[in-house]
């Protein structure tokens, strides 16, 4: 979901308000493509329940818009990147404000207390699970893109029922296609139902153990419907996705032929010994926006 | 196939509960208590201490659930249930001292299935990702105990045609 944005400058203060317009979005908003994605589930759908589930959701998802109610009462954690890339003007590398990741923590103090939205994270995960009560800090990235011209952010709102149904495997390289392919469908079978679905699935696979979990967060952020680039892992998609969702297990869990809504796979290089895999699920509410950042200073 | 709604009322009583049956769609109206995570921790601490459930939460319902704060003169923006395996741990030991029902998502273990047919108990679903929908069926909400938990705080809640389908029957079987 990528949007063309313009900002003054590329400084803390205007990054900071493009996440306080990207969270207050897609807190109450669904990812369009996740929106039209379910009205086919729901054409398509034969059993009478999961016809109801999934009109409850998009129901829902009318009602928060409307409303500007949060689409969903776990309103996440927040991830946000900013990949930064050459200048269009003098093609050197463009420069992260230094102070990014403080603007964006006061950006989110803010957010969540004029919003209303639910304060969920916790000052330490082992030593001191007292809650933060502003939902900070936030994991915010800074990605250098040699490749890329000019700036993109990325925010995402992370629900932790999905986040724990995640998981990252090292496999043996000389297993290959067939063992990923299993290693998603044994997962996703045996996680789904409490990852709140349909499903939007991101399969990461190569960098090391510490990399590969962010590659399959990136790989969710794929529009639904928009082709894989390569055509092997197109057809691996379309593979897992049909093998999904003749499961059974429904919207909401309770029964039907709509599991998941997309499987989008992320490839990238790695060592010769390794065969790094994450699969990140993304439940029905996965919210995210990518924009494109324009301005004089690019 | 006769597709009917039933309505349940809550608290409810272990003759009626014995007649649900796993899949069927129920209404909830009346109370029902949220607790998640960290109030599991509590609840089991002073049941221990106490040898029974604290809060007269004895023949109640427990929705494991951590809402949004009030918007809209509602009494939450949003609120929707949380993965009910996390809480299996605990759910045993409070169908055993009095717990009548829990609500909440996803696939619970072989105990406590067990535990609801022990118990005659029941362990019921709701959709996940429809809170803001869902919302629309709390009518009031009354803090009971625990406000320094945030949105983990107990609250009882009174619901009105909450929507729920009936995931582990009184014999222990689950949808």
């Amino acid at each position: 979901m990528e949007e063309t944005l313009h900002i003054p400058a590329l400084d803390s203060a205007n990054l900071a308000q493009v996440v306080a317009q990207a969270l207050t979005r897609i807190s109450s908003e669904m990812r369009p493509d996740v929106l039209a994605a379910l009205q086919v589930a729901l054409e398509k759908e034969s059993q009478p329940r999961a016809r109801q589930v999934l009109g409850m959701l998009i129901e829902n998802a009318e009602l928060a818009a409307a409303k500007r109610l949060p689409l969903c009462q776990d309103t996440g954690s927040v991830w946000v990147l900013l990949e930064l890339g050459r200048s269009v003007n003098s093609g050197r590398p463009l420069a992260a404000p230094s102070d990014l990741f403080s603007q964006v923590d006061s950006t989110i103090r803010w957010v969540w207390r004029e919003h209303r939205l639910r304060a969920s994270l916790l000052e330490d995960a082992l030593l001191d699970r007292t809650n933060s009560r502003d939902n900070t800090p936030a994991f915010t990235e800074i990605s250098l893109k040699p490749e890329m011209l000019g700036a993109r952010l990325t925010v995402m709102l992370k629900g932790g029922g999905s986040d724990n149904a995640s998981m990252l495997a090292m496999l043996t390289p000389g297993e290959g296609w067939l063992a990923i392919h299993q290693l998603v469908i044994n997962h996703v079978l045996s996680k789904a139902a409490n990852a709140c679905p349909p499903l939007v699935i991101g399969v990461g696979v190569g960098t090391t153990f510490d990399k590969v979990a962010g590659l399959a967060k990136q790989a969710m952020l794929r529009p639904i419907g928009a082709a894989n680039p390569d055509a092997r892992l197109a057809q691996m998609e379309q593979t897992l996705m049909a093998e999904i969702n003749s499961s059974g297990i429904g919207p909401g869990g309770l029964g039907g032929e709509t599991t998941a809504l997309a499987v989008s796979i992320k490839t990238a290089p790695c060592h010769i010994a390794s065969l790094p895999v994450a699969i990140c699920l993304g439940c029905v509410a996965t919210r995210a926006v990518s924009f494109q950042l324009t301005g004089e200073w690019m | 196939m006769t597709v009917s709604v039933i309505q349940l009322a809550l608290p409810t009583s272990k003759q009626i509960l014995t007649t649900l049956e796993v899949g069927q769609e129920l209404r909830l109206s009346g109370d029902i208590y949220t607790m998640r995570d960290a109030g599991h921790i509590r609840c089991l601490d002073l049941l221990e201490q106490a040898g029974q459930l604290p809060f007269n939460l004895a023949g109640q319902a427990l929705f494991y659930a951590g809402p949004t704060p009030a918007l809209a003169s509602q009494p939450f923006g949003a609120i929707g249930p949380t993965t009910a395996a996390r809480m299996d741990v605990a759910a045993v030991r409070l169908y055993r001292a009095g717990i009548q029902a829990t609500l909440g998502k996803g696939r619970r273990s072989a105990a406590v299935e067990q535990a609801c047919r022990e118990c005659l108990s029941v362990y019921l679903v709701t959709v996940g990702g429809a809170a803001a929908l869902l919302a629309r069926h709390v009518v009031s909400s009354e803090l009971v105990a625990w406000p320094d938990l945030g949105s983990e705080a107990l609250y009882r809640l009174k619901l009105q045609d909450f929507p729920a389908w009936v995931a582990i029957d009184t014999t222990g079987r689950q949808l």
